[in-house]
């Protein structure tokens, strides 16, 4: 996979923008690694809350007796966990951070193209957290409408924070994109404009491919949400009618009137589902780089890897109405829906196929990072699997709004990327801090994190098989309905999340440690060969590479190569400059 | 700076795909900052469309009937009404901004200093008039009583997208109009001669930039073109 062709330079060296205070080097920083740092200790941040948001929840379904939480509050703890997850960790953690901090890196530039748009972003960022934090503390309190936001009841008397969480949430929401916009851009010129001499994109690792594809579906999906945040606003502020139909309110009628909240459910769908792909793609990304890593072998498949991501990206434009079968739209629709959903499973199960035959016959090392992945092959198969059930109409109309749909979407968006984004934390890490993370907390974490989300989700498959509605705040009445089972299985799921919400406590305890007080971490300590650990300095400096920028002479998958003494050969090593075993003449020829 | 390709490219598909995947840049001879606008066209592209889409959707939904707009937006001139005549005018206005910011650009890269900051002012001033105008249509269909939450001509969701629509277009011109100033100065000061920094962002302009808010500038004259066909003539 190496050509000894080097191209010249078609770029002139860019001026870095070099700080004068402390305020414009550390907070207000235009460098991509440290505000990719900020992007991330600020998701956590957001996502610890929704964390904490959902062993409420779990406490109070297990334990209704308690009534640790009323119903209201049930709603708006379920609104923001679901929105605060998806949008502002998850979105934010790949794209923001992850994004932020390996594409310049991984491409071989010394920053982003537009640092001082990259900054802005980040603060505009912070700004839409924060409003959105705000509304915890606001006169009705958050919103509590599902974090689909469904209208009319999302702006209607009688759903919890309608008097100003909603408004609050959806203007967050319209900063968030603002901000990702500003972001997204700079990914997408960095990684097609500014990369390094002899990196083509087909030479570029996985994570930044999977980073890319999501970032232009985002900067495409986003505006639905935008768009119909803003007629929601309005709705609500100024009494249009975009999504509100004639209503009556507890005996009086009100003045809407005309509107269609299936377009809403329309618009929010349209972002909704390349939202999910958002942050799945990253996490196929990076997942595939790991265990190329781990395992010591190159990907399997690597064009068809990339076509599957992008493949992937453009139709998940066109499976929206799968999350809509029962929203009352036409029938017809549900048909051509579900085929193009059941067609996405294609190029999602070659990218599965090919994480294990990269596998097969590795030498594979049974290291956290690798630990995680493996755990996110199996996680997101079944999360896969069950999602085929849910794509045909005929399946999904009696699971809808079950248990079984939550334990789907969990597996398949929740666990699943964030077992990767776990796994990559421990990968980069030494990278990043130039610390590595302990070793037995490491491991103590993803035992408990993994085998308790299983715990967490298995059971509640059945749970949605009974017929146990989601977003119950307890089963009440309704519990005659279901074998005494469910009430204690119940119990046994709220167990397991606590046991796992409190494994995150380790991992973030040790992150903290470990970047004091952590083992020094050699240089490049998994023998990888993408251009982030081929830096002079570990972590990076500001510009990255040293004098001269890289030059690439091969893909980023070349491990165990044939011929070559060390396992592993770096994208910017040329062919000639290759150690070679006893008894080779050169790579892959044995001498004679 | 050469922008051909050393190695010749193969036929087909994998040609085209070692094309757009080669060395360095996806866009040969293309700088960043105009590659930016062209995606961010291409996002706003969809906020426009989808606002379209919505305002189509609500026409469907809406069970009053839709107001007359040839008697909605005419002006009555010496006791004539004249259908259109405003949004004509706020047309004309507008298009003819696209053809002078199109000689600003030619201007840059000619390096005319003065020339081009001229037009750019020009470009801005017409650019004025047309957020004027629309503010002088909103107040007259205010002042007939057309709010976002009712219309007096009929469905009441003529006024809420009106207002939404337009507004939305109008503050994506007044952006702008206010780049097209603050070009125009730096233009005028010669700032993308001597190479003078950024207030913020602390980089040099070129006058590649003129090119890349002339793209933005145009764009905002297409989506008016739309909203005009199916706001004003539909």
């Amino acid at each position: 996979m190496s050509e000894s062709i080097i191209p010249e330079s078609e770029l002139e060296e860019v001026e870095l923008y070099h700080a004068k205070s402390w305020w414009t080097e550390k907070v207000f920083t235009q460098d991509a690694k440290l505000i990719a740092i900020q992007y991330g200790l600020t998701a956590f941040a957001i996502g610890f809350v929704a964390l904490v948001l959902s062993w409420f929840m779990r406490i109070q379904i297990a334990f209704p007796e308690l009534s640790i939480i009323s119903e209201g509050t049930y709603y708006q703890f379920i609104t923001m966990h679901g929105m605060i997850m998806v949008v502002y960790l998850l979105t934010a953690l790949f794209l923001g951070a992850f994004g932020n901090y390996m594409i310049p890196l991984m491409v071989g530039a010394r920053d982003m193209v537009f640092p001082y748009l990259n900054m802005v972003s980040y603060w505009t960022y912070l700004v839409a957290v924060l409003v959105l934090f705000v509304s915890f503390f606001t006169p009705g309190g958050p919103t509590g409408a599902g974090w689909t936001l469904y209208p009319p009841q999302a702006i209607l008397g009688g759903t919890p924070g309608q008097e100003s969480g909603i408004i609050l949430m959806l203007v967050s929401l319209c900063i968030f994109i603002v901000g990702f916009t500003m972001g997204g851009l700079n990914y997408v010129i960095t990684i097609l404009q500014a990369r390094t001499r002899g990196m083509t994109l087909m030479r570029m690792p996985l994570t930044v491919w999977g980073i890319f594809t999501a970032t232009v579906l985002a900067l495409f999906a986003f505006p639905a949400l935008f768009v119909s945040a803003v007629m929601m606003l309005f709705d609500k502020i100024l009494l249009t009618s975009f999504f509100m139909p004639a209503l009556v309110e507890f005996g009086e009628n009100l003045t809407y009137g005309g509107g269609s909240p299936i377009l809403f459910q329309h618009l929010f769908w349209f972002f909704g589902h390349p939202e999910v792909y958002i942050v799945a793609l990253p996490a196929f990304g990076i997942v595939s780089d790991l265990i190329s890593i781990h395992a010591r072998k190159n990907i399997f498949g690597f064009r068809m890897m990339v076509w599957a991501i992008v493949g992937i990206g453009a139709l998940s434009f066109i499976v929206w109405a799968h999350h809509m079968y029962v929203s009352g739209m036409n029938p017809y629709f549900g048909f051509f829906f579900a085929t193009t959903t059941l067609i996405i499973a294609v190029p999602t199960a070659l990218k599965v196929y090919n994480w294990i035959l990269t596998l097969w016959k590795g030498n594979i090392n049974l290291t956290i990072p690798m630990l995680f992945c493996l755990g996110f092959i199996v996680t997101f198969l079944n999360g896969g699997l069950t999602g085929l059930f849910l794509g045909n109409v005929i399946v999904d109309v009696p699971l809808s709004d079950t248990y079984f749909v939550v334990a789907h979407f969990h597996m398949v968006m929740g666990i699943a990327p964030v077992l990767v984004i776990l796994g990559a934390i421990y990968h980069w890490f030494p990278l990043i801090t130039g610390k590595m993370l302990h070793e037995g907390m490491g491991r103590f974490h993803f035992w408990v994190t993994f085998v308790g989300s299983y715990l967490i989700y298995f059971p509640m498959h059945y749970l949605g098989f009974i017929g146990v509605p989601r977003r119950y705040y307890e089963m009440g009445q309704t519990e005659a309905l279901y074998t005494s089972s469910a009430a204690d299985l119940n119990v046994f799921i709220t167990l397991a999340a606590l046991a796992v919400g409190f494994a995150q406590l380790v991992f973030i305890f040790n992150v903290f440690w470990s970047a004091k007080r952590g083992i020094i971490a050699e240089k490049n300590p998994w023998n990888a060969t993408s251009l982030e650990w081929q830096t002079p300095e570990q972590p990076p400096i500001h510009g990255n590479f040293g004098k001269e920028l890289p030059v690439v002479y091969r893909w980023a998958y070349d491990y165990s190569v044939p011929g070559a003494e060390d396992d592993y050969i770096p994208q910017d090593v040329p062919n000639e400059d290759v150690k070679l075993a006893d008894g080779y003449s050169e790579l892959g020829v044995e001498k004679t | 700076m050469s922008t051909t390709s050393k190695i010749p490219l193969k036929d087909g598909v994998e040609g085209f795909v070692s094309d757009w995947s080669s060395d360095q840049r996806a866009f040969k001879g293309v700088p960043w900052g105009k590659a930016m606008m062209w995606i961010f066209l291409l996002s706003d592209t969809f906020i426009f469309s989808i606002f379209l889409i919505s305002y189509m959707t609500a026409r469907w939904s809406t069970v009053e009937p839709w107001p007359n707009t040839s008697e909605v937006f005419s002006l009555t001139v010496n006791g004539v009404s004249v259908p259109l005549l405003l949004i004509a005018i706020m047309t004309f206005i507008l298009i003819t901004s696209s053809g002078t910011m199109a000689m600003a650009v030619r201007s840059g890269y000619q390096k005319k200093r003065k020339q081009a900051g001229a037009l750019l002012l020009l470009t801005a001033i017409l650019g004025m008039s047309f957020v004027g105008m629309q503010m002088f249509e909103w107040s007259k269909l205010i002042s007939e009583g057309i709010r976002p939450w009712e219309n007096p001509f009929g469905a009441r969701q003529f006024g809420s997208v009106f207002f939404m629509v337009t507004g939305f277009h109008g503050v994506h011109v007044s952006v702008g109009v206010l780049f097209l100033f603050l070009t125009s100065r730096k233009v005028f000061r010669g700032d993308y001669d001597t190479g003078r920094r950024g207030f913020f962002t602390w980089q040099k302009g070129r006058y590649e930039i003129i090119e890349t808010l002339g793209l933005y500038w145009h764009f905002v004259d297409l989506v008016w073109v739309f909203i005009f066909a199916f706001f004003y003539l539909w």
